[in-house]
């Protein structure tokens, strides 16, 4: 076996920018790899979501019933939680419908604006929550990367020390908003 | 208006009096008027008349037990009548020089037997709307004696003498507020009544501005004396409009007696009295807002120091106190302040008036000395709980006061011990819990209320009561955490210990007694998505409950 | 004679003996010792309201929390700033502004120059455990060059207080009770149609993005609220 730690990214409803932030550490996510196994993400072919997993870091909001049941799940089989940018931390742009509700936010979208059919989905499409909520309204999380999105330096510092164990003082690195 | 002058109207009061062989005294505030008190007296005056008795009809402020009203007092023999109707009136008026009507006649001995009766000592005596009748029960003999008998420093310290402290919830020494003041310099200096009474239920204040408004003004003008005032204001909210009438009445006929006004009493003293309504906003109770909105500003609370005795209205030293607290001042002046000393326990003396509501027999306005045991005023004044239920919690304090449990009931009643029991004395407020009433739906209530009622000027008040709220109401529906009553905990540690006025400092009481004593109510909601008390509908529980079952899937 | 002595206290703040003249205010003393104590509501040339409840401190041998834009100095007098029942206290006073209102700083005209952003990054805020509030709010573009977005409001009333103490125009104001409480531009109409003199003094002391000039873009919008000291010397050489 191994003696690589486990690390999956999941992704929520936010808009991948973080991710892309993610990968933006460029030929430092190779000294990443010598440390951790990447066993789910976005940019792996996995379906589902592994046991034993040591680092999860997470990109959204929790906007639908299935991104409140992927979140559970990630929960469960991970160690460590690391909600990443601000989307998963205070539900960021997503939750802008918040005021408003899912309801005129889907007229809008498939209705008032579509051209071609409009109507509103009901397959395929998951069921809204009424409210966009950040992640840890729903489960614990153990770190809170906030930025929008945090900066490779950011994911890079904070990823080695979670890693290392060496200390780490997030509010110095990062920020709501950054 | 010299003492001599004031014996001779007690007298005639008392001679005309004379006149009649009997006084029938019919309440007529709020509570028995509501009851067809009106109804009663019109046939008690008219069935009188026809009679050809000797008999005094007249209408007098609340008596006190009044879910008991209409009540009717019958003079010289102190009998007591309860429940009575327009068609009792007959019987009333043959039993006159007869044996008492039985049937009316209510046991109510035990009720009255363990109350003492200072600010309420006129009440169900008088026509408040009749100042002879106040002068005729030694109204303002106080004022008078002040005037001509005491120095200003002297009737500060007959106040400090007599331990009194102030009635509007905080509790802090009269005697020391008004030396104070005294000692401030300044050319003008105000004295201020607070009859804002905000708390729900209340009605302390009322009974007293209605059923005995001379008892008030006579008490701003020994203040105003004292401190070196001449100019004085009543601050009363105006949803109580005859409280309002029966100020107005009373300042009027004090000025025609010349016992308010410039060279009061042929003395150099001059003092006179406006009123000022509020629009009924339970922070502009506190102290600051109050005198804000008296200069005609929005009503919000200000950091103090500077407290109102240094710097108040119009930046002017300024005294503020109660209306109970004023209502005090007469019989301290007049009896000396060691007699109210011996009254009371150890550092809460004198009487305290309460608005007993809630879940017992007798519901109304008591008055008892300070220190006296709970269950004095459960079991025996007011009668017990109804209906075979359980006591479970007597709530005081208004609704930022706390709940204390039944196995408390040999708690003596003073500042002190309520609030080392969580809870404050407030302004009398005493709600009576039974079995049927679930702690944390209780404590939601009452935060309710602050939240809606927070001015909304600091951070804290504002969205603390606003989040505490939201918590609350999640346990309450059955989706609360754990971690959300963490949470709400520390919450209450914030708002209390930072917000800018009592209203937010003191919010977090209803929820930080309840779980002091009720700790088990809150985790049967939140652990088991029961409401032991089967008030809470629990409605979010199935949702959260798949919600987590499907974690495990 | 020997008056002078008296007007000078002498303190200490975080373990610092420290002098300075009666009357001056806890806050008053520690920037002139470089002594960093959070404010929100404060602000160098207006009144002060002691509503943000962030500059709390302790004073020893009390229970009770002071604030430090409005408490005086007093003699002998030892202050803790920055203990960590205060830091307690300081980020839950700025979760419970975050959840109230609705923040989205990635998208806030202000962001990366906002007051609150700041404070909360000082303060080590890394997330807000109070649930959102989500308040429906408006936003009034009314006006030719500013607008208010009360979304991003947080009562400070610092914009009420520049306009009515220091313009004089008396525009702002605040409406209604607790958490529905709002700024408003007259008697509640809109800006644009209000009396107010275009001056813009209360878009720069506005410490978040409520209030912002629009002809500015994206998130480019610094503020200079320094004007105002400056602004009353000269008034007080006139
Ligand atoms: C939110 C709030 C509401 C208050 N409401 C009242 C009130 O309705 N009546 C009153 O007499 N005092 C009220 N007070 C207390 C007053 O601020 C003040 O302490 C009191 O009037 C002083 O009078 P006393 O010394 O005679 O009690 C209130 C205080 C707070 C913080
Ligand atoms: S935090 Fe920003 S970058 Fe990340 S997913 Fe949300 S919107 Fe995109
Ligand atoms: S504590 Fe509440 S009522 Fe008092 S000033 Fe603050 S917001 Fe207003
Ligand atoms: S006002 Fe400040 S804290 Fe609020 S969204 Fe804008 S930048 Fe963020
Ligand atoms: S811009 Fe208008 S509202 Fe703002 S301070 Fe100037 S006059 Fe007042
Ligand atoms: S608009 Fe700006 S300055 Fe005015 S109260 Fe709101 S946050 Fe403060
Ligand atoms: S109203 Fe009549 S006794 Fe109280
Ligand atoms: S800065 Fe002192 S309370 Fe806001």
């Amino acid at each position: 076996m191994s003696s690589k730690l486990k690390l999956a990214t999941a992704w929520l409803d936010g808009c991948s920018g973080c991710h892309m932030s993610f990968l933006d550490m460029d030929e430092r996510l190779l000294e990443l790899a010598e440390l951790v196994d990447v066993v789910y993400s976005p940019v792996v072919d996995t379906k589902d979501f592994p046991d034993n997993v040591d680092i999860a870091l997470v990109e959204g909001a929790v906007a639908s019933v299935d991104d409140e049941k992927k979140i559970r799940k990630i929960r469960a089989h991970s160690r460590m939680l690391i909600a990443m940018g601000d989307c998963a931390i205070t539900g960021n742009v997503p939750s802008m419908r918040n005021p408003i509700g899912p309801d005129a936010i889907l007229d809008r979208a498939y209705f008032e604006n579509a051209t071609i059919q409009p109507q509103i989905p009901c397959v395929v499409v998951p069921k809204l929550l009424k409210t966009v909520k950040p992640i840890h309204e729903f489960v614990k999380v153990d770190v809170f990367l906030p930025g929008c999105p945090p900066s490779a330096d950011t994911f890079h510092t904070a990823l080695t020390a979670l890693i290392t164990g060496e200390p780490l003082d997030i509010p110095a690195l990062t920020r709501f908003g950054a | 208006m010299t003492i001599e002058e004031l014996e001779q109207i007690a007298k005639t009061v008392q001679l005309e009096n004379s006149r009649y062989d009997y006084e029938v005294n019919v309440c007529m505030d709020l509570a028995c008027a509501s009851q067809g008190a009106g109804l009663l007296r019109d046939a008690l005056s008219r069935l009188a008349e026809a009679s050809g008795k000797k008999v005094l009809i007249r209408k007098t402020g609340c008596m006190g037990p009044c879910s008991s009203g209409p009540l009717v007092r019958v003079d010289p023999d102190d009998t007591l009548y309860a429940k009575v109707k327009e068609t009792n009136a007959e019987a009333i008026i043959n039993s006159l020089g007869e044996k008492p009507v039985a049937e009316l006649q209510c046991d109510l001995n035990e009720h009255f037997d363990k109350q003492v009766r200072v600010v309420l000592e006129n009440a169900g005596h008088i026509d408040p709307e009749k100042i002879d009748d106040y002068i005729s029960r030694d109204g303002y003999k106080a004022l008078l004696t002040a005037l001509t008998e005491m120095t200003p420093n002297g009737v500060v310290h007959r106040i400090t003498e007599s331990g009194l402290r102030g009635r509007g919830g905080g509790g802090y020494p009269t005697g020391l507020k008004w030396g104070t003041v005294a000692k401030a310099s300044g050319d003008v200096k105000y004295v201020v009544c607070n009859g804002d009474e905000g708390d729900p239920g209340a009605f302390m204040d009322r009974s007293v501005m209605e059923g005995d408004p001379h008892r008030v003004i006579e008490g701003m003008a020994i203040a105003a004396y004292a401190v070196g005032a001449s100019k004085g204001f009543i601050y009363v909210r105006a949803e109580y409009p005859v409280a309002v009438a029966r100020l107005t009445t009373a300042l009027r006929e004090a000025r025609r007696r010349g016992l308010l006004g410039s060279g009061i009493c042929n003395t150099t003293f001059n003092f006179d009295i406006e009123i000022r309504l509020g629009a009924g906003a339970f922070v502009c109770g506190e102290e600051t807002a109050l005198l804000a909105s008296i200069e005609g500003r929005r009503g919000t609370p200000k950091p103090r120091p500077p407290y109102p005795a240094v710097s108040g209205l119009w930046g002017k030293p300024t005294l503020i106190n109660n209306v109970e607290t004023y209502a005090n001042i007469a019989p301290i002046v007049r009896n000396g302040g060691k007699w109210f000393f011996n009254m009371g326990s150890e550092r809460s003396k004198g009487t305290k008036v309460f608005a007993l509501t809630g879940r017992i027999k007798n519901t109304g306005l008591i008055e008892v000395p300070l220190g006296i045991k709970l269950w004095e005023i459960i079991d025996v004044i007011g009668g017990g709980v109804p209906g075979g239920h359980k006591l479970k919690a007597i709530q005081t304090g208004g609704p930022s006061g706390g709940c204390i449990p039944a196995d408390m009931m040999s708690l003596g009643v003073s500042y002190d011990a309520l609030m080392a029991a969580g809870s404050i004395m407030g302004s009398g407020g005493m709600i009576v819990m039974d079995d049927t009433s679930c702690m944390v739906n209780v404590a939601r209530f009452f935060v309710e209320f602050c939240m809606t009622e927070s001015c909304g000027k600091c951070i804290p008040c504002r969205a603390g009561t606003a989040q505490m709220y939201t918590l609350l109401t999640r346990i309450c529906d059955g989706t609360g955490t754990m971690d959300d009553l963490e949470l709400l905990i520390e919450l209450c540690d914030t708002v209390r210990e930072t917000s800018l006025c009592g209203l937010g400092q003191t919010a977090p009481n209803p929820v930080l007694s309840t779980l002091k004593y009720f700790k088990n109510e809150y985790l049967e909601h939140i652990m088991h998505k029961r409401c032991p008390a089967g008030v809470c509908s629990m409605a979010g529980a199935p949702a959260a409950q798949t919600a987590a079952a499907e974690v495990l899937a | 004679m020997t008056e002078a002595p008296f007007d000078v206290k002498t303190l200490e703040i975080d373990g610092r003996e420290l002098s300075a003249r009666r009357g001056q205010t806890i806050l008053e003393v520690a920037r002139e010792n470089d002594i960093n104590i959070p404010t929100l509501c404060n602000m160098e040339g207006l009144s002060n309201v002691g509503a943000c409840r962030l500059c709390l401190v302790e004073i020893k041998g009390s229970n009770k929390l002071l604030p430090a834009c409005v408490a005086t100095v007093s003699e002998g007098m030892v202050v803790s700033t920055n203990t960590e029942r205060l830091q307690k206290h300081r980020r839950n006073i700025l979760e419970l502004l975050f959840a109230e209102r609705n923040h989205v700083c990635s998208v806030c005209v202000s962001n990366g120059h906002c007051e609150l952003q700041s404070m909360a990054q000082d303060q080590g805020l890394t997330h807000v455990r109070m649930p959102y509030r989500n308040p429906h709010l408006p936003v009034d573009a009314s006006h030719e060059r500013f607008t208010v977005d009360h979304n991003r409001c947080i009562l400070c009333t610092r914009c009420v207080r520049v306009c009515g103490e220091i313009e004089g125009a008396h525009v702002w104001d605040v409406m209604g009770r607790g958490i529905d409480s709002m700024v408003i531009t007259d008697l509640h109409e809109d800006w644009g149609k209000s009396t107010c003199t275009r001056c813009g003094k209360c878009v720069q002391v506005c410490p978040t993005g409520a209030l912002f000039d629009k002809s500015k873009i994206g998130s480019d919008h610094p503020k200079y609220p320094d004007f105002l000291p400056y602004l009353n010397l000269m008034r007080e050489a006139r």
